[in-house]
């Protein structure tokens, strides 16, 4: 069952950037890119763990701050030649505000 | 849309590395036909003569597999001809029928090996050595016959012979020349080499002329040379250059000039048609090493993709020999003009030679043989024409003998096992990395870097890395010059984006990235850092300098840690502190439970395992000063004890630190710089390994630029002396503006000046006062007005949100 839970004004977003929203279930980063595209990603590089929401975001992908990794952020894949993935969530903007659905 | 059709003639190296880097950036435009008339895919060509050595197999060097052509939707043609170009019709003909329309051709129909006009070329027996047939041809002849003649004592004779001997046949090699490889080696190069091969069981005829070769039932028996005597042979190899395949081109009504001429975009005369390879001419040179045509590969894409941009302006080749066990190496004008200068070392019994010629301070040709682990760096000393004089000294010791700190005792590609360890970063040992070179078709460090990560983290080991890629590939390998583009997302180099920046005043990124035809919409992580800092350092107060295009450290002004927390150093001007400091920093680690404390080696105090969300609060409660121990940035002054304690002391280095600290705080730069400040030639303030390194002694003081203590030690270089502090400051200061001005993005001063030559800084900085005091000032100008970054976000937390995590 979906539960769309309410995060933060669209604003509060840096576009090319990020938020970190602390869960029950672990930390997950909201990220917006330069159109206004809202994505979120388990907040951990499968490489070392990194927090890709501190990373650099670019088109649609984030370099984790660590040691460079190119995540998608549409699939959570590393990208080629690294291989792993990250756990995606869905996100979804409405009137100008951000929502996340945590799984329970 | 109807995607565009583009037909390739030629499945080699060459057509098909332009179809892949063509797919890199543009992968949709178009709908691609390979012909090529050999019945295998892409193969890796150079190969062929470890094939023939038993080294390798046919499986292992084939380049891109029928999967990877399905996979990308090409239509593959193996086994027909082109044998006519419609052009008016836009279409392309086989052999057997087959027809491809086109709105782009590419011809790369490559060369073929030349055959002496000489009577008995055409019996059975009499072969080029070229693909894969001719190998099967030669292996197959090795299982019955004996006698073997390789006519030609070039490169790729000198394979095939010592190919053929270790398949168990007696090789003879008939050369024209009075030595071996006479276009590669100068004659004492070429006599030793001669005795290696001999040693390894071949024989040489030189200075014979080939006249007929004999037959009987239609098959090869024996050579006959101008001088009247004959050898034997069942298996003759013509070894004696190439020819451009252009007849296709030609009957095409395209025109030819000795080979298919081409623009510097790699178009023929017919706009439609590009042409890359060995059957090309530009400007009336045909090339038949794999090196250049790679690079025209990548250009004539840039063209085929409508991006218009980049341009083939000729290559300067070197040539490596695959034959096992001898390292030989060669480039550029070996044999010297008017004016030129030799360095030799010979150790004719130890079976080394190294040659280097120079002219106008230039290397301008290289001959190794027996040790080539150097071949690629004076090629790349040749290619970027760098002034060598003052590394002249050492230049035929090697790069290693400039300081290699690090990788003592293991900086020799060849004499590694494949279990040693190359990359002690990323944990990548030399086998993995030949195995990827090999399995992989991997051409340049960038490849190799990608695929095993090896030289991707640190890059101290890159040298080492691209031995074992020049060694693996032999003649295929060539060095990138040093002034490559930015990235991927441009074919700007960094002093072109920097110039464009400064010509159009671009202001901001978006802009930047528009005026200069970027491919991505928003570039990469490699890209943007640069534009950031060369739009700030540029236009110091006007440009617009954007957090979201700094490395994270740099836009929360604190350092990443591995597990995701950050550290605090707060500055300390000079090195010196105060009891009441020590109290507010011991309050603070207490406060927010900070589980390490350590002292640096900068001169302060490190406060490790700080989580994001207490960054702000410990700033505020702190109330010091951002030491800027994160950032591309001054960080510190290091101090020793100077005139005012220490029984040493002929200067007051402490109070000189402290200014210059100072003066210089807030400044960001390329890459990080330090700066120490000694009270006397005891030089406790390690002054000889900074960016700006100044020591005291009585009548003054010495400044030293572009030491490095990192990855690499490099010994600071001495500038100049100068009597007052305030000297030093400006000095110094003008030095760092103009490294912040004209270095390239993460160049450290040691990489800048290694680029530009220590000469050039003096001059700026030493005969041109006005140029120096105008830099002084302009350095000043940036600075003027900056203020603490912690303070500033710690009272402003509106404005600065990302410093909170969003609980939900």
């Amino acid at each position: 069952m979906s539960t769309w839970t309410k995060i933060a004004p669209l604003t509060d977003i840096p576009k090319l950037g990020s938020r970190v929203v602390r869960t029950a279930k672990g930390d997950i980063g909201v990220f917006r890119t330069e159109d206004d595209r809202v994505f979120a990603l388990n907040n951990s590089c499968p490489h070392k763990g990194g927090p890709l929401s501190q990373g650099i975001v670019y088109g649609d992908k984030v370099a984790c701050p660590l040691h460079s990794w190119k995540i998608s952020l549409i699939d959570g894949k590393a990208e080629e030649p690294d291989v792993g993935e990250t756990a995606c969530f869905a996100v979804k903007v409405e009137d100008g505000m951000v929502f996340l659905d945590i799984p329970s | 849309m109807k995607k565009m059709k583009l037909v390739v003639v030629g499945n080699g190296m060459a057509g098909m590395r332009t179809v892949e880097e063509l797919l890199k950036i543009a992968p949709d435009l178009y709908e691609i036909t390979v012909f090529g008339d050999e019945p295998h895919p892409n193969y890796n060509r150079i190969m062929l003569s470890p094939v023939l050595a038993g080294e390798q197999t046919i499986d292992d060097i084939i380049l891109n597999t029928r999967e990877w052509y399905a996979e990308h939707n090409i239509t593959l043609h193996t086994g027909k001809r082109i044998v006519k170009i419609d052009r008016t019709r836009r279409i392309a003909y086989a052999e057997d029928g087959t027809e491809a329309e086109y709105d782009r051709m590419l011809l790369a129909t490559g060369s073929t090996p030349f055959m002496l006009p000489i009577p008995g070329k055409e019996l059975d027996g009499v072969i080029g050595f070229r693909d894969i047939k001719d190998v099967d041809t030669m292996i197959e002849t090795a299982r019955t016959h004996k006698h073997a003649v390789v006519i030609g004592g070039g490169l790729l004779g000198l394979e095939a012979a010592n190919g053929l001997k270790i398949q168990g046949m007696d090789v003879t090699v008939v050369h024209i020349g009075s030595w071996l490889l006479e276009r590669q080696l100068d004659k004492t190069a070429g006599k030793m080499l001669q005795k290696s091969l001999e040693a390894k069981g071949l024989s040489f005829l030189l200075e014979k002329h080939t006249e007929q070769i004999l037959g009987e039932n239609g098959r090869v028996t024996g050579v006959r040379f101008k001088d009247g005597s004959e050898i034997a042979a069942d298996l003759v190899v013509m070894a004696v250059g190439i020819r451009p395949n252009y007849a296709l081109a030609e009957s095409a009504g395209i025109h030819c000039n000795r080979g298919i001429v081409v623009n510097d975009t790699m178009q023929t005369y017919d706009p439609r048609i590009y042409s890359v390879g060995e059957c090309v001419a530009h400007r009336g040179i045909s090339y038949g090493l794999v090196a250049p045509l790679f690079e025209m590969a990548k250009v004539c894409a840039t063209h085929l993709a409508n991006f218009g941009i980049g341009l083939y302006k000729g290559s300067v080749t070197s040539t490596k020999l695959k034959v096992t066990g001898i390292d030989l190496f060669s480039a550029g004008d070996f044999s010297g003009t008017e004016g030129s200068e030799e360095i030799v070392l010979h150790d004719a019994v130890g079976g080394v030679y190294k040659k280097l010629v120079i002219k106008d301070d230039k290397i301008i040709g290289s001959v190794l043989y027996g040790d080539t682990t150097d071949g690629s760096w004076y090629f790349q000393l040749l290619r970027d024409g760098k002034p060598i004089h003052e590394i002249r000294d050492h230049l035929m010791f090697g790069q290693d003998s400039l300081g290699n700190t690090g990788h003592q005792g293991q900086d020799k590609a060849s004499s590694m096992t494949d279990e040693m360890e190359v990359c002690g970063c990323n944990g990548v040992c030399k086998g993995t990395i030949v195995k990827a070179i090999k399995s992989q078709g991997l051409f340049t460090i960038d490849e190799v870097k990608k695929q095993t990560k090896a030289g991707s983290s640190c890059g101290s080991c890159t040298g080492l890395v691209e031995q074992i890629l020049a060694s693996t590939l032999g003649g295929g390998y060539a060095p990138p010059s040093t002034s490559k583009a930015v990235c991927g997302c441009t074919d700007f180099n960094h002093e072109e984006v920097r110039d464009e920046i400064r010509k159009h005043k671009y202001l901001s990124i978006p802009d930047a990235m528009k005026g200069m035809g970027w491919r991505t919409p928003n570039g990469c992580a490699t890209c943007r850092p640069a534009l950031n800092y060369y739009l700030i350092s540029t236009w110091p107060h006007e440009a617009k300098d954007d957090p979201q295009s700094r490395f994270i450290n740099e836009r929360v002004h604190a350092n990443i840690q591995k597990d995701g927390t950050y550290s605090v150093v707060p500055r300390m001007y000079g090195g010196v502190t105060t009891p009441d400091q020590l109290r507010k920093i011991a309050d603070v680690a207490d406060k927010y439970a900070v589980p390490m404390v350590k002292v640096t080696g900068g001169q302060r105090i490190d406060l490790l395992g700080v989580k994001k969300e207490d960054l702000l609060d410990m700033w505020k409660d702190l109330d010091m000063p951002s030491g800027y121990a994160y950032g591309k940035s001054i960080r510190t002054v290091k101090t020793c004890v100077g005139s005012e304690f220490c029984r040493f002391g002929t200067q007051n280095s402490t109070q000189l630190g402290i200014d210059i600290e100072k003066a210089f705080d807030h400044m960001w730069a390329p890459h990080k710089v330090k700066f120490a400040v000694s009270g006397c030639p005891r030089n406790c303030a390690e002054s000889g390994i900074k960016d700006v390194g100044v020591i005291g002694v009585d009548s003054g003081w010495e400044i030293y630029v572009g030491g490095n203590g990192g990855i690499k030690t490099e010994v600071a270089q001495f500038l100049c002396k100068v009597k007052t502090a305030e000297e030093v400051i400006e000095y110094s200061g003008a030095f760092i503006q103009i490294y912040r001005e004209e270095a390239r993005y993460l160049d450290r001063t040691v990489h800048w000046i290694e680029r530009v030559g220590l000469d050039y800084v003096k001059k700026r900085i030493l005969e041109d006062a006005e140029g120096r005091k105008a830099a002084y000032e302009r350095l000043m100008f940036a600075l003027q007005g900056a203020t603490d970054p912690w303070a500033e976000r710690a009272n402003q937390r509106e404005t600065h949100k990302e410093f909170d995590t969003i609980t939900v």
